[in-house]
């Protein structure tokens, strides 16, 4: 590498770029470090998971509800089963960073800021997946309603990816408080608003078999956040990461 | 190697570094003293690009921060008193991963050295969370130095070790400079770096106050110094 000279005793250099293939290297390395680490602790999807099931059978047993409002409030508890469990994911992902240090160890190595984003982002999004997965087949006993339509996990799928993209991004700023896990669902709720409106009127239209035209704005909403969210995520983790 | 001057780092109204200048030759073993309060963790964490300087220059090996902190941070290796090391994957399985961020080659080759370096090598497949706190801090050493980094920064390392833990942590610290790498080591333990650094400087309301290179002290006037610089700031 040829030193460009500054001064007299001080020579500025080049910096290298960092290619796809790192940043791709650096992704994946963060996203199998959280499954490795979470199949041998199971802390997160097991709290995740328990208190999906135990919000679902609250629900259940508080609301005692005939064929006919049972699919009016399917959508309604179910997304906000997601999204109380997802917020017990995301605020477990990030602390377990910052307990000893990891975000420091992460943002000292030579990679692309939004790499480690990507990576945690994609990791907090499979546990979600994991968790809905698991939480509609014992729903759809339960409620005696059929969730296994297509146009459904498309919209569990899109919302979940939204919800988590603002979450991983607000969590990185709230583990770094004295108030984590009060601070992260003040921030996250107003600003999943949008989502979680677009992925119930989405959800509740598919299991009424309401008409495509009635579907497709709520779909394109979320859509639309996911893309906002995503790239203002991309355009700003390097500011919040940093002191 | 690292060439710092005037710099200066505010958190709101609090200033905590005044125009702080600092340089240090490759190869040289710096040990940074200072009170608590000083500055020490802040100055380190700019130096590691972990933290935006408000003002001022700094240059690490040739590159500038925050500009090129990408560059940097691969001729970079940090050891605090936290471990920065995952508690439910294994000794090996930390390294592989760093050994993935920092795109080593021969990873597994490398991931052996580093193991038999600090001692670690019947304890490769355990979890990193049965690991004494004096076990730990070797492999965090493990993961600084596994990428081969010129520059070396050490905070406070033998924080919360107990003595066998601490004499054990200064091998590694002695093998570690001894392969000329250029090291910055915060202690509030002078007994303990008067035999590890080769100068000695102090830091004191954010700026450094009084520099030493160990063939100009006796090791038992190092506190002496250190108090006279303290008292002169």
């Amino acid at each position: 590498m040829q030193p460009i000279p500054q001064t007299e005793n001080q020579v500025m250099r080049k910096e290298p770029t960092l290619g796809l293939g790192q940043f791709i290297r650096s992704l994946t390395a963060i996203i199998w470090k959280d499954m490795a680490a979470e199949l041998r602790s199971r802390e997160l999807l097991s709290a995740m998971l328990v208190f999906a099931l135990l919000v679902i059978l609250i629900f259940n047993f508080s609301l005692e509800l005939d064929a006919q409002a049972r699919t009016t409030v399917t959508s309604g508890v179910l997304w906000a089963t997601f999204a109380f469990a997802g917020t017990l994911g995301l605020n477990r992902s990030m602390a377990m960073e910052k307990d000893r240090g990891c975000l420091d160890g992460l943002l000292l190595a030579p990679v692309d800021r939004s790499a480690i984003y990507f990576g945690k982002a994609i990791g907090n999004l499979i546990f979600m997946l994991i968790v809905e997965a698991i939480v509609l087949p014992v729903y759809s006993v339960l409620y005696s309603v059929n969730l296994f339509k297509p146009g459904l996990l498309l919209v569990i799928l899109l919302g979940s990816i939204g919800y988590v993209a603002v979450g991983t991004l607000l969590s990185t700023m709230a583990v770094q408080t004295r108030t984590r896990d009060v601070l992260l669902p003040i921030l996250l709720f107003p600003l999943v608003i949008p989502v979680l409106i677009a992925a119930v009127k989405g959800s509740t239209g598919f299991l009424q078999g309401a008409a495509s035209e009635d579907i497709l704005p709520w779909i394109n909403l979320l859509i639309v956040y996911d893309v906002i969210f995503v790239a203002a995520a991309f355009m700003v983790f390097d500011y919040i990461v940093e002191e | 190697m690292i060439t710092v001057r005037k710099l200066v780092k505010r958190f709101g109204l609090k200033t905590v570094l005044r125009g702080l200048d600092f340089s240090v030759e490759p190869g040289e073993f710096v040990a940074l003293l200072g009170p608590n309060g000083a500055g020490k963790t802040t100055f380190l964490r700019i130096l590691a690009s972990l933290s935006r300087p408000t003002m001022g220059n700094v240059n690490i090996a040739g590159y500038a921060l925050p500009g090129q902190a990408a560059a940097v941070r691969r001729r970079l290796g940090v050891v605090s008193h936290l471990p920065l090391l995952y508690g439910d994957l294994t000794a090996e399985e930390n390294l592989r991963f760093y050994a993935r961020l920092y795109n080593i080659s021969h990873a597994q080759t490398r991931i052996s050295e580093v193991l038999d370096l600090v001692g670690l090598v019947s304890r490769r497949r355990d979890l990193v969370r049965t690991f004494s706190r004096g076990m730990q801090q070797r492999l965090a050493i493990g993961r600084a130095v596994l990428h081969d980094p010129e520059v070396m920064l050490f905070d406070e390392p033998h924080t919360g070790l107990d003595q066998d833990a601490c004499l054990m942590l200064d091998t590694v610290l002695r093998e570690v400079a001894a392969r000329g790498r250029t090291v910055v080591m915060t202690s509030h333990d002078l007994a303990r770096v008067a035999d590890l650094a080769s100068r000695f400087d102090v830091l004191s309301r954010g700026v450094i106050t009084a520099s030493i290179k160990r063939s100009q002290v006796e090791p038992n006037n190092l506190l002496a110094f250190y108090r006279q610089a303290l008292a002169e700031a």
